[in-house]
């Protein structure tokens, strides 16, 4: 009988160890382990044996029965792995594939700069305002001192719709209406939007364009808080290490004027191409409000000063990104637009 | 305005700085210097040669063989193809080693077998152009009048070897449209003086008063005429030295009493005209308004036809110059003239500039009236042209001009304290230094009492205020001392508005949608302007339009869209979704102005969804484009309030256009293209919308605040029905009838499944919808269910030809 239970025992490992899968191990340990297993049958036929020889054997069958139960979980363990393992293996994908798109739009170029340029000023205080692109003659020039026949009219060429109706040529024509409807309080705004000369389009002109301007009135505005302003729109602009230089120069609509130059982002200011070998960069000009202009708007000029500043939007999205050709902002060809998805610092 | 600093230096020393610097410090001053011009371009060995002798090239008609003596032991045979070369003349020769402005490198070399040693130069070839060269030598080389040794360095000899500086004037500066103005700024910046030209005049005893008579009708547009009559002139070319003097300043040397005009006109910045006195004819000079209609030929042989507000200079009979802008070719000076009358005079600027501008004439004269010439230098340009006649035309000046004046000559008077200036300025700038800075300027300066009392050289016709002296100042004593500071005082929370923060939303919801943000121009074809408009309204056009394509206001963003679509696609971008904020333009206000009303308008074609490699590709269609603006109104909060309705608009597909109401008003419209509009723009399947911005973002912003709403408890049911209704009936109206039925536990109604196939019958179609019934206070029973379902059931079977399936 020992040596039965011993045949049985190998048997038995045997048939785990040649299982496949967890079925099969399963009828297997159904068919020695089960109820009518030679295992039960082992044990039924125990009753024959000596009283003495019982308890031994017992104890044999028991420890037979413990090997091989601890063998069959060995085996299952090893089988469960062995089908995670082939689960994986048969689901490995390559993830080198291009993932499913996501559609996400990005802003124009433009856009992008005056929203840059509106909040660093939001930041100091400033409102956004904004006018229409049709103006009347009286904001768009003589409430700027640019009466009727003033020779700097030439500087600018004018759609008309009528005598006194035109595209207004720049986004001044706003800082005069926010000042008349401010009755005498104190003005702090940045007015972006489009306006419109006679010119006919090439690489560098545009009849439409976009300007951004910037006022502020109040008692004791002095021309050093300009160029303060100036300094920090600079920088964060084009750069932290961005020098600014002022030059003297001429607007009708204020006194003193001034141009704005900052060194040149690309070479520093030792001269390059984009430079033209100056070192220097014209971005935009500005002054002190002429006082014409504030008495037109119901200032009185002895108590009040101000600045004003404006640039062309197209010409800082140029410099800033290097384009080379104004028509690209307006013709939206999708592998320009595209181009202005990542974000900035 | 071009400045030869050869010229410049006859009148203020700037020996200190060299020319490069010097450009540095009048651009910081104010005056930007655009460029700095070597007018040598660096040349050598560029000399002056005589020619010996001339024969003809054997193998070639237009080459001559020339000996030319260039200064060396021996002649050197110099090959020349210029037709008006010929023995005996001094010529200019570049010899081998030379290098031209144009690059080209001068060697020894062959012609038709025959040896050149250099070559003999036009002026273009030495960099002038052709436009300055007198006319003789217009077409071929430069011929030299003068006595001069071979050899000599021909840049010197002409005067090449110079530094022009090119000004950008702005229009105040019109001081700067003369060399002594600028000499003025230059000494101004260097702290220096300026030495004046001479004129000096000894005049004979005759009297130009018996020659010549004067009149002056129209004193305000003519308050000052001076007329010099100087006799025996003899009219020649000038001197070298006065003709590039001229052509360094871009004007043509023509003959010396032209040249000098022009000359004094560049130097004085005061126009000059010269008449022949005998074709004058009447030895009377009257100023007076043209007759309408009247005519005159100008110097460039152009007939004028003249109008009543246009000044004109006569003989008492025909104009002979038209005032201040060009001289009549009557009264021209010629070769034969021996008695000159000079013309210096002072006309209103503003009639200048509307005579000039409707002739298309704009001169160096007119450019300068324009802007108004100093009233102090009109009788000293006269005096300057005079002296110079008698010095290089042997010319006498008779005594006493003929002379008409009521022009104002006084000194604008301006008081200004160092305060008011310091005050503008943020700086503590001295009275003492503002003094000095402004005596610099040639202002004459009493200091008393704290205030700086100035009188301002009429010149300066651009300082009128106070403020101009702050900038006078400031720019003097350098911008770049200005401190940097930032504006002190209260200030307010800057933000933006509702409407623009609103605006920058829609922006991002379009964008994260996947649209492009575009930009066009508000300016489009008459024809284009009111397709697609959502409002009847009129349009508003140029006076003057550079082009049809550009004349009239748009009143829709969708066609320019359309266009940029179409711009991509001839360039193989297939696929395109843009969006546009932008304004619209109708009708007029009371000022004639347009309503300007800002819209957001898509357009998508194309792919929507590519992604091949997992089969899921999708076309563009209505429903993408409805799509996003639902997520629109989700994100200003106004999908409950937004409907659409099928619609007929021109240039969109019949069967896919939809109006879009906002609480039942039309605030925009949905569509795809109409096929043929779609071939008329070559574009494919294309689809647009246009929402009225202004409705919109009012609606958005006159809401109850954000409220928040408990999220159930407790699970809802859900019912599907799927009906066959009439194919014309919308899934919108079985849900607008549902909602109308007001089902108190009915949350959601969606379709999730639409079948038009051929188990249909004729004319009908399948939509199947799910239902989600659910109460926020308890787990529903299904009894309650089943009665509202019945509700809704019951509101379902109002809808003609429906029914559950």
């Amino acid at each position: 009988m020992e040596k039965r239970l011993q045949e049985l025992k190998e048997e038995v490992l045997q048939k785990i160890k040649a299982t496949l899968n967890s079925k099969e191990l399963n009828e297997v340990r159904v068919a020695y382990l089960g109820k009518k297993g030679p295992i039960t049958d082992l044990l039924k036929g125990m009753g024959k044996l000596s009283p003495e020889e019982r308890p031994k054997m017992g104890a044999l069958v028991n420890e037979m029965r413990q090997k091989v139960t601890e063998v069959l979980e060995e085996h299952a363990e090893k089988l469960e792995q062995q089908a995670i393992a082939e689960q994986l293996a048969s689901e490995a994908i390559d993830v080198t594939l291009p993932g499913r798109t996501v559609r996400i739009g990005n802003r124009h170029p433009l856009s992008r700069v005056v929203e840059e340029i509106e909040d660093l000023f939001m930041g100091m205080g400033y409102e956004v305002a904004e006018g229409p692109e049709v103006e009347r003659d009286y904001y768009n020039f003589e409430a700027l001192n640019l009466p009727k026949g003033h020779p700097a009219r030439d500087m600018q060429d004018t759609f008309y719709i009528s005598e006194e109706i035109l595209l207004r040529t720049h986004t001044s024509p706003v800082q005069a209406r926010t000042m008349e409807k401010k009755e005498g309080a104190n003005v702090r705004i940045i007015c972006p939007g489009k306006v419109f000369r006679r010119d006919s389009d090439d690489a560098t002109h545009s009849h439409q364009f976009m300007q951004i301007e910037g006022l502020v009135v109040a008692e004791g505005i002095r021309m050093s808080d300009l160029k303060g302003t100036l300094d920090l729109f600079a920088k964060k602009m084009f750069g932290q290490d961005r020098e600014i230089r002022l030059r003297p120069s001429f607007f009708p609509f204020t006194e003193p004027s001034v141009e704005m130059d900052i060194s040149c982002f690309k070479c520093g200011g030792s001269g390059c191409n984009v430079c033209k070998q100056t070192g220097w960069i014209e971005v935009l000009g500005g002054g002190m409000v002429h006082p014409n202009v504030l008495e037109k708007a119901g200032y009185d000029s002895t108590k009040v000063t101000g600045f004003a500043f404006g640039m062309g939007v197209e010409r800082i999205a140029m410099l800033k990104y290097g384009v080379d050709d104004i028509r690209h902002f307006y013709t939206n060809d999708v592998r320009f637009l595209s181009q202005f998805q990542e974000t900035e610092a | 305005m071009l400045v030869s600093l050869n010229w410049l230096k006859e009148y203020v020393d700037t020996s200190a700085l060299t020319d490069a610097e010097l450009a540095e410090r009048i651009t910081r001053s104010g005056i930007e210097v655009d460029a700095v011009i070597d007018s040598s371009y660096n040349m050598s060995n560029v000399v002056i040669g005589h020619v010996e002798a001339k024969e003809k090239h054997p193998e070639a008609d237009k080459l001559s063989i020339c000996q030319v003596n260039v200064g060396a032991d021996e002649l050197q045979q110099i090959i020349c193809g210029a037709p008006n070369v010929d023995a005996g003349q001094n010529v200019i020769v570049a010899l081998p080693g030379a290098v031209l402005p144009g690059g080209m490198k001068i060697k020894k070399a062959k012609l038709r077998g025959e040896v050149s040693n250099g070559m003999i130069c036009s002026l273009q070839e030495l960099g002038v152009e052709s436009k300055l060269v007198p006319k003789a030598y217009a077409e071929g080389i430069y011929v030299i009048a003068s006595d001069v040794a071979p050899g000599t360095d021909a840049l010197d000899y002409l005067h090449y070897r110079d530094t022009i500086l090119e000004l950008d004037l702005t229009p105040n500066r019109s001081d700067a449209l003369s060399m002594l103005g600028v000499a003025y700024e230059v000494a101004a910046i260097l702290n220096t003086t300026v030495t004046l030209p001479n004129t000096a005049i000894t005049p004979i005893a005759a009297k130009a008063s018996d020659k010549l008579s004067l009149r002056v009708e129209d004193t305000h547009a003519n308050p000052m005429y001076v007329a010099k009559v100087v006799q025996n002139v003899k009219v020649q070319p000038s001197p070298l030295w006065l003709q590039q003097r001229l052509m360094a300043a871009g004007v043509r040397p023509l003959n010396n009493v032209v040249d000098i005009t022009n000359f004094v006109l560049m130097e004085y910045g005061q126009p000059l005209h010269a008449f022949d006195y005998d074709r004058l004819q009447t030895g009377e000079i009257v100023v007076r308004k043209a007759t309408e209609g009247e005519k005159i030929v100008t110097l460039d042989t152009q007939e004028r036809t003249l109008q009543a507000t246009d000044l004109v200079i006569t003989n008492g009979k025909e104009p002979v110059a038209i005032a201040g802008v060009m001289g009549g070719a009557n009264s021209e000076v010629t070769d034969e003239t021996t008695t000159v009358v000079i013309e210096a005079a002072y006309f209103e600027g503003q009639g200048v500039r509307q005579t000039s501008r409707r002739l298309g004439l704009r001169s160096d004269s007119s450019a300068r009236f324009e802007k108004g010439v100093d009233p102090n230098r009109v009788q000293k340009a006269a005096d300057r042209a005079a002296s110079l006649l008698v010095e290089l035309a042997g010319g006498e000046v008779l005594a006493d001009d003929v002379v008409f004046d009521e022009l104002n000559k006084e000194e604008k008077q301006i008081i200004v304290s160092p305060d008011f200036v310091n005050a503008r300025l943020g700086m503590k700038i001295s009275m003492d230094e503002m003094k000095g800075i402004l005596e610099r300027l040639q202002f004459g300066v009493t200091a008393e009492n704290g205030k700086l009392t100035l009188a301002v050289p009429t010149r300066r016709q651009d300082i009128v205020i106070a403020e101009d002296i702050v900038e006078e100042i400031a720019r003097l004593y350098g911008y770049d001392q200005i401190p940097m500071t930032l504006p002190q005082g209260a200030t307010q929370i800057g933000k933006l508005t509702p409407y623009q923060a609103d605006r920058r939303v829609v922006r991002d919801v379009m964008e994260g949608a996947g649209l492009y943000q575009a930009m066009t121009y508000s300016l489009t074809s008459s024809v284009a302007a009111q397709k697609y408009a959502l409002k009847k309204a009129p349009v508003t056009k140029l006076l003057m339009p550079m082009s049809e394509e550009r004349s009239t206001l748009r009143q829709s963003l969708i066609p320019s869209l359309v266009e940029s679509v179409a711009h991509n696609v001839a360039r193989s971008n297939n696929s395109v979704a843009l969006y546009e904020v932008g304004s619209v333009f109708l009708g007029q206000n009371e000022h004639g102005q347009p309503y300007e009303e800002e819209h957001v308008a898509a357009v998508i074609t194309g792919k929507w969804l590519d992604h091949a490699w997992q089969g899921e590709t999708k076309q563009v269609d209505f429903f993408v484009l409805k799509g996003v603006i639902e997520a629109l109104m989700i994100k200003l909060g106004l999908h409950e309030r937004i409907s659409f309705v099928k619609a007929e608009v021109d240039g969109l597909h019949p069967g896919r256009t939809a109006h879009i109401l906002l609480d039942g008003e039309m605030v925009g419209l949905i569509g795809g293209l109409h096929p043929a509009t779609q071939k008329e723009a070559g574009v494919k399947d294309t689809y647009v919308m246009e929402l009225n911005l202004f409705a919109l973002l009012a609606a958005a912003n006159d809401k109850p605040l954000l409220s928040y709403t408990a999220v159930p408890r407790f699970p809802g049911m859900s019912r599907d029905i799927a009906l066959v209704m009439n194919k014309d009936t919308a899934a919108g109206e079985v849900v607008a009838a549902i909602k109308q039925a007001n089902v108190k536990l009915l949350q959601n109604i969606t379709v999730f499944d639409v079948y038009e196939g051929d188990k249909m019958a004729e004319g009908k179609k399948s939509v199947a919808f799910s239902l989600t019934y659910l109460d926020p206070e308890h787990t529903l029973k299904d009894e309650e269910v089943v009665a509202a379902h019945n509700k809704v059931l019951k509101a379902i079977a109002t809808i003609e030809g429906t029914e559950v399936r």
